[in-house]
């Protein structure tokens, strides 16, 4: 089998597995991706999926309770999962001789999680415990707000932690159900990167994952969110010491031909996400906002999604100076990009920057599985082979129009966060 | 498990040591000088951290400007930053674009200007930073920690990033006669990636070799850090916040200590393993008290902390310091059990190949090798140490750093004294 040639195939219970052998490092990264999350929950019941999430690391009787974490640690190997909007994932990295105990712990709590009542209610707490950690972070309460104000229909509007009376009030049946409905091998992707034998790989994955019976179909998500008529703006005022700003626009699906004009045009503003390398301090905002002494940090954000993921601009006012100084030094560089088109040199860096970040992030066996599972949440794990050229190919044009298409005030939501100071 | 590297002295005593990796596309630069945060004056707390961003903006060749322009544009990344003990600096770029992240390193290194708007705008983002600390309960547990622990007499328990009132008071002149106190004896350039050591050897030696102060090194020593003699306790009442953060803890065996090791793996069981070990077990697994708990020791050559941490609701907060002093005590007071020893000893020693799978993984442990004097042999040495550890040897590492009933405590949140 050829290095760095990915393997695309899928068991006859619908379970779908990239293989992707890399020799450089005796290292192994397996992944199991389910498409699930925040998009798939209803009213009353947010917070679902990433509280399944964390049951997922409560036991199975195969490996019980406290011993899921302490069996990869003892193997040399380290372990997470983390829930979005849109998928679940799970992953262990080890080393190479080590990959049978990710696909026996994988295979295994894709079926068998117990999901005790006693565990549940004591995780209630753990999750609440996270919840309130990140309500003391401003930033994170307004981004709750904004996202909240923006979408007042589509799911992408709660945290994917969920709402704390959601959290209250969810049950063991209710996670036993969503974990039976969600977790079939058919809604699922599994991903091996590293230093594997391709055959024996295949072998054994069959072995182990062959048997999970099929689930049920899972619902499709067909909330629409209704079109924004005008601007709206939410503003937190709460004890704090320093003033920010976030302001989101919804814009179109990750699917949609729009996705890579946004992330140019995402890279133009502050440079470009996909990490590796900081790139946000010769882009336009730091320049426009932080050279200028208005912020401490400015920057904008696009993550594309299944559904339509907002284009943010977010900051951190500089002490000193206001809110409303920093939004109209934001509106003067979003009517630049929407009336000049931008230059040859700055798409020739962003695509430079591109090529190099990706040749960063390839160096790790475990990004590459990332990448590739997140690729195909949003459609299809080729995208990542042709992501940077995908993204050389967008046109000046291409960026002034999405921006006349999205960053029209109709569709912006404008958070403030004014610090009231503490008594 | 081995690593060959290759090794050169410059002109000027510095050490520079190569892996060359051309699996990988990539080129990483570490290196260090003497001069950190340790060598603040207690009325210039911040003045290293502050110095060090300082060089990145603005030498005799470039502007800051043009030094984001012309790293940014190849994704390469150049950086300066202080620690406790020593200054920092590297960068990151493709292996065709090394040449220039060493021309900026040097200069930055060499021949920066600090220009007076530039120092100006720096000193506002501090500013604004320290502003946002004191509105962050898990940042301030810490820094009120290390307060408690150390005293603001001592380098340890300042922060490193200044205070709101010794940013403002911090001059042009400090930060040049700061700069001018470099010194690169002593000091180690690391790089790892897809180069041949020979060039990186001439090239180091045009573009670095040259620095040569006349002055001798600073004066790096730390004066003594008196133990504690009972348990105190800070709390920062904020009651608009949900969550509260604690951090307990004492002062742990310096890096070259003989107990390091047996306090290494110890804490591994005590606050790593799993979900955080046995604090993690009893306080989240449990309890169902907190996201997160679980220990650190941290390593210099001082007496760094060993602290426990955890974020926990306002109404568990008594009961979650009960646990962990608890925990304590059993750490201390009983050998942990041989499982527990072989699984933190095959969790430490099989990890390493995951930690070295990067070219920056490769630079930190080359780096520690070299500034703590660890022997080129460290790596395959490694699990010989990790094993030769018995529980004897934690338990008495144990006993002598951590204790249940003295201890520091740093509480922020929305909790007050009368609850206590």
């Amino acid at each position: 089998m050829t290095e760095n040639t990915v393997i695309n195939y899928t068991l006859d219970n619908g379970l779908q597995v990239l293989l992707k052998p890399i020799r450089t490092a005796p290292v192994v990264s397996a992944w199991i991706w389910y498409r699930v999350g925040g998009r798939n929950e209803q009213a009353g019941q947010t917070g679902i999926s990433h509280w399944v999430e964390h049951m997922m690391f409560k036991g199975t009787p195969t490996f019980p309770k406290g011993s899921i974490m302490l069996e990869v640690n003892r193997n040399g190997g380290v372990l997470n999962g983390f829930t979005s909007h849109d998928y679940t994932a799970y992953f262990e990295v080890l080393p190479a001789d080590r990959l049978d105990l990710a696909l026996r712990l994988e295979s295994d709590r894709m079926a068998n999680s117990v999901i005790d009542p006693a565990e549940v209610d004591s995780e209630r707490t753990v999750i609440i415990s996270e919840r309130e950690g990140n309500e003391n972070n401003p930033e994170w309460a307004l981004h709750e707000e904004v996202m909240a104000t923006a979408y007042r229909v589509h799911p992408y509007g709660h945290m994917v932690i969920g709402w704390k009376a959601d959290l209250h009030n969810i049950t063991r049946a209710d996670l036993h159900r969503h974990y039976q409905m969600y977790y079939g091998p058919h809604n699922a992707v599994l991903i091996i990167v590293g230093d594997i034998d391709v055959a024996a790989v295949q072998a054994r994955v069959a072995q182990l994952f062959g048997p999970v019976p099929r689930g049920p179909q899972p619902p499709p998500v067909n909330l629409a969110e209704p079109p924004q008529q005008s601007e709206r703006r939410v503003v937190l005022r709460k004890p704090g010491t320093t003033a920010y700003f976030h302001a989101a626009y919804p814009t179109c699906t990750g699917a949609d031909d729009d996705t890579f004009p946004l992330l140019m045009l995402e890279s133009i503003m502050s440079g470009s996400s996909i990490g590796g390398a900081p790139t946000h301090r010769s882009a336009r905002l730091y320049k426009a906002l932080v050279e200028t002494e208005i912020a401490a940090y400015a920057g904008a954000h696009f993550q594309p999604s299944i559904d339509r993921s907002p284009l943010h601009f977010v900051g951190t006012v500089r002490h000193g100076r206001t809110l409303a100084q920093f939004e109209a030094a934001i509106e003067q560089e979003i009517d630049r990009i929407l009336n000049d088109p931008v230059s040859e040199a700055e798409l020739a860096k962003v695509r430079k920057q591109t090529r190099a970040q990706f040749a960063y992030t390839i160096e790790r066996v475990s990004s590459q599985a990332q990448w590739l599972g997140y690729m195909e949440m949003l459609g299809n794990w080729r995208m990542f082979d042709s992501f940077a050229n995908n993204l050389a190919a967008v046109t000046a044009g291409q960026v002034q129009h999405v921006a006349q298409k999205y960053l029209r005030p109709s569709n912006r939501t404008t958070g403030w966060f004014e610090p009231v100071m503490e008594k | 498990m081995n690593l060959q590297f290759a090794r050169y002295t410059l002109a000027n005593g510095m050490a520079v040591i190569v892996k060359e990796n051309h699996h990988a596309q990539s080129v990483v630069i570490r290196g260090y000088v003497p001069g950190g945060s340790n060598l603040d004056p207690a009325a210039k707390a911040g003045l290293a951290s502050f110095g060090a961003s300082a060089m990145r903006r603005g030498n005799a060749r470039r502007t800051y400007t043009e030094i984001n322009e012309a790293t940014e544009s190849v994704a390469a990344s150049v950086y300066v930053n202080a620690g406790r003990h020593m200054l920092g600096f590297g960068g990151k770029s493709l292996a065709e674009d090394f040449n220039l992240l060493v021309e900026i390193m040097a200069d930055n290194l060499l021949v920066p200007i600090f220009p007076e708007n530039e120092i100006e705008k720096l000193r506002g983002q501090i500013i604004t930073d320290l502003q946002e600390l004191e509105d962050d309960p898990r940042g301030l547990a810490r820094r009120n920690f290390r307060r408690l622990l150390y005293g603001l007499e001592h380098p340890y328990g300042r922060s490193a990033d200044g205070e709101p009132d010794t940013v403002p008071a911090i001059s042009r002149h400090d930060i040049l006669d700061y700069f001018r106190h470099l010194h690169p004896r002593h000091g180690a350039i690391v790089v790892v990636g897809d180069i041949a050591a020979d060039n990186v050897f001439r090239i180091l030696e045009t573009a670095v070799g040259q620095w040569q102060p006349p002055h001798p090194p600073p004066d790096t020593s730390l004066p003594p850090v008196l133990p504690l003699a009972a348990a105190i306790t800070h709390i920062q009442p904020m009651p608009n916040k949900s969550q509260v953060d604690l951090v307990l803890g004492s002062l742990g065996p310096e890096r070259l200590a003989a107990d390091f090791y047996p306090a290494y793996v110890g804490d591994t069981i005590l606050g790593q393993l799993g979900l955080g070990g046995r604090i993690g077990q009893i306080v989240r697994d449990e309890q169902g008290m907190a996201y997160y708990a679980r220990s650190s020791l941290q390593s210099g050559f001082g007496p760094a902390p060993w602290i426990v941490y955890a974020g926990v609701n306002p109404t568990a907060v008594d009961q979650a310091i009960t646990l962990i002093r608890q925990e304590i005590r059993r750490f201390r007071e009983e050998p942990v059990s041989a499982a527990e020893l072989a699984d933190a000893q095959s969790f430490l020693t099989g990890v390493m190949p995951l930690q070295m799978e990067t070219n920056e993984g490769v630079a930190a442990v080359l780096t520690e090798m070299h500034m703590y004097e660890l022997g080129d042999d460290f790596i395959s040495r490694y699990p010989d140490i990790i094993n030769a550890i018995t529980p004897a040897d934690i338990q008495a590492a144990a006993q002598k750093h951590l204790n249940e009933d003295t201890y520091a405590l740093a509480v922020a949140g929305p909790y007050s004294q009368q609850t206590m």
